[in-house]
């Protein structure tokens, strides 16, 4: 479990990023970080592996202070996946660039083989191995960096802004490569701005702003509500405009994706003329 | 020893490894004497200091040079990033001496050496912290400097603490991979920094080529006379810093050609190791 208890942190040089903030993330959870720019996020989540440490109150993953231990230590534990592939990636081939924080974290040739493998399956690099990260394309570069964390098999997984540069079918890899990852007990933390996304993966929904939480809850929640959503500097994903558009049918509350949205909107388009027709050609 | 100064000049703490030596090249806007000076009349300044510190090899005449720098730093207020930015260069001037002492230098020069290091590396920094990247162009443009290398000059310097931040981010990006810089012995620890200066040197080129297409794709280039809203202009205080810089330079000229310094007198010397 990762417990942050009244954190707040501000950098040598400037205000206070982070205030008084309190969540905890249960194991096996699938949490989304939502938030303005300058909202806190980032740092917040670098306090998960160690990288900064909280000025006030404490971090505890899995029971230990992050202040106790070194970073490499924590994130054992803690798969921190960055941003930009670009600030990470550094070997001759993605084999090489696998196997970097495995030997960091002194496994032996034979276990690196294995996972080196079975991670370049999973996300669809295979054919890169031995390639240079260099070369290959921004999504495909974001998937080694990815990649290159999931490696070692962390027990909570952290990514920031992960649909970053990847088109809408490896959004939706990504997006059931996750649902792996948390039926498989993992704990999954995102960071995004791609309210999108998370309408369709659903998860809890952590809302930050000016370094404060101001909402905390399931997505079907908090994404419709408009204050707060407004408040974050976010919009609701546009399935939920939709439902408020067509208020008159009763859309159930909370219904934010794509395919419950045509769950429900299937048996009361079938009545009518013309869709009748949309609807048998599919 | 060296590990120690050398995790001192990138200060991996625990929270953080820190390039804030680089605040001490970085321009602040603050309104100090220094600051009002032209940046032609600064940059005079700093290449008397420059000169000098090139002309001697006596520890003490360096010392004045580098000592003499500190009421113009006091003058800009800029005194805790001056000395970040010197903190910042103790491991290239504990390098600068080891190097020397290895080759046989004599002790007394190699501390020389790295006492002139220190005094250019001040000089530069000053003028860094108290001229804008804007007036910079403007003053190399003034001396008929073609605008393309000027801008690419400023464009550098304005580009430097970006770099830092981008560092900070990899070192960060790399920690969490399990890198330990400061785990092996003396070769791996020096190893331990390439996957912090392949990602480095790799953003900087993607950086610069996008830099590159966005400018020629808003017509950089596209006139060959510009001009300019804002001009330099030399005040009596410009005059007064050229004057002190040219009779500096001149006593300094005066001393090297005809004043017998006192030299450091150290009684050991470190065995030729090569």
């Amino acid at each position: 479990m990762i417990s942050v208890e009244n954190v707040s942190f501000h950098y040598t040089e400037g205000g206070e990023v982070l205030h008084d903030v309190s969540l905890k993330i249960e194991n096996g959870e699938f949490v989304a970080i939502m938030g303005e720019n300058g909202a806190g996020k980032t740092t917040l989540v670098k306090m998960f592996n160690g990288l900064l440490k909280p000025t006030a109150g404490k971090v505890l993953v899995d029971g230990v202070n992050t202040t106790q231990k070194s970073v490499a230590q924590l994130s054992r534990d803690v798969g921190l996946i960055f941003q930009n592939p670009d600030h990470q990636l550094f070997a001759e081939t993605v084999s090489e660039e696998l196997s970097f924080s495995l030997r960091n974290f002194g496994f032996g040739s034979d276990v690196i083989e294995r996972r080196v493998a079975s991670l370049t399956h999973a996300l669809d690099l295979d054919r890169y191995l031995s390639s240079s990260p260099f070369v290959l394309s921004g999504g495909e570069r974001k998937r080694v960096a990815l990649a290159a964390v999931l490696v070692w098999d962390p027990k909570h997984v952290v990514m920031d802004e992960p649909t970053i540069g990847q088109d809408y079918l490896q959004k939706d890899r990504l997006r059931q490569f996750i649902v792996q990852l948390v039926s498989q007990g993992k704990t999954v933390v995102i960071v995004t701005h791609d309210v999108e996304f998370v309408a369709e993966c659903k998860p809890r929904v952590v809302l930050l702003s000016r370094g404060k939480v101001i909402g905390d809850g399931p997505a079907a929640n908090i994404l419709t509500d408009s204050s707060l959503v407004e408040k974050a500097s976010l919009v609701m994903p546009q399935i939920s405009s939709l439902m408020k558009s067509l208020e008159d049918i009763s859309p159930p509350a909370g219904l934010i994706d794509a395919y419950s949205a045509r769950d429900f909107l299937t048996p009361r388009l079938r009545g009518i003329a013309g869709a009748q027709r949309v609807l048998q050609s599919r | 020893m060296a590990l120690r100064v050398l995790r001192g000049y990138c200060k991996v703490g625990e929270n953080e490894l820190s390039l804030k030596f680089v605040e001490g090249f970085k321009f602040t806007k603050i309104d100090s004497p220094i600051h009002r000076l032209d940046p032609r009349s600064k940059f005079i300044l700093t290449l008397g200091f420059f000169s000098v510190a090139l002309m001697f090899t006596n520890i003490y005449a360096l010392l004045v040079t580098f000592i003499i720098q500190i009421p113009a730093v006091l003058l800009a207020r800029s005194v805790s990033r001056w000395l970040r930015s010197m903190r910042g260069g103790l491991f290239l001037g504990f390098f600068i001496f080891i190097m020397n002492v290895i080759f046989g230098t004599p002790i007394a020069s190699s501390l020389a050496f790295t006492t002139r290091f220190f005094a250019i590396m001040s000089a530069f920094s000053f003028f860094f912290m108290t001229t804008s990247a804007d007036d910079l162009g403007l003053a190399l443009e003034e001396i008929h400097v073609p605008y393309s290398i000027s801008f690419t000059f400023t464009t550098a310097v304005r580009l430097v603490p970006t770099m830092a931040i981008d560092a900070q981010t990899v070192v960060d990006a790399q920690r969490s991979r399990g890198l330990e810089l400061d785990k092996g012995n003396f070769l791996k620890r020096i190893r331990n920094y390439i996957p912090i200066l392949i990602p480095l040197i790799i953003s900087a080129i993607r950086r610069s080529v996008e830099l590159a297409e966005a400018l020629e794709s808003r017509a950089f280039g596209a006139t060959e006379k510009r001009t300019s809203i804002v001009s330099l202009r030399m005040r009596g205080a410009d005059y007064l810093v050229i004057l002190a810089t040219a009779a500096g330079l001149a006593l300094a000229t005066y001393v090297y050609l005809y004043v017998q310094l006192p030299t450091l007198a150290i009684p050991f010397e470190m065995p030729r190791l090569f």
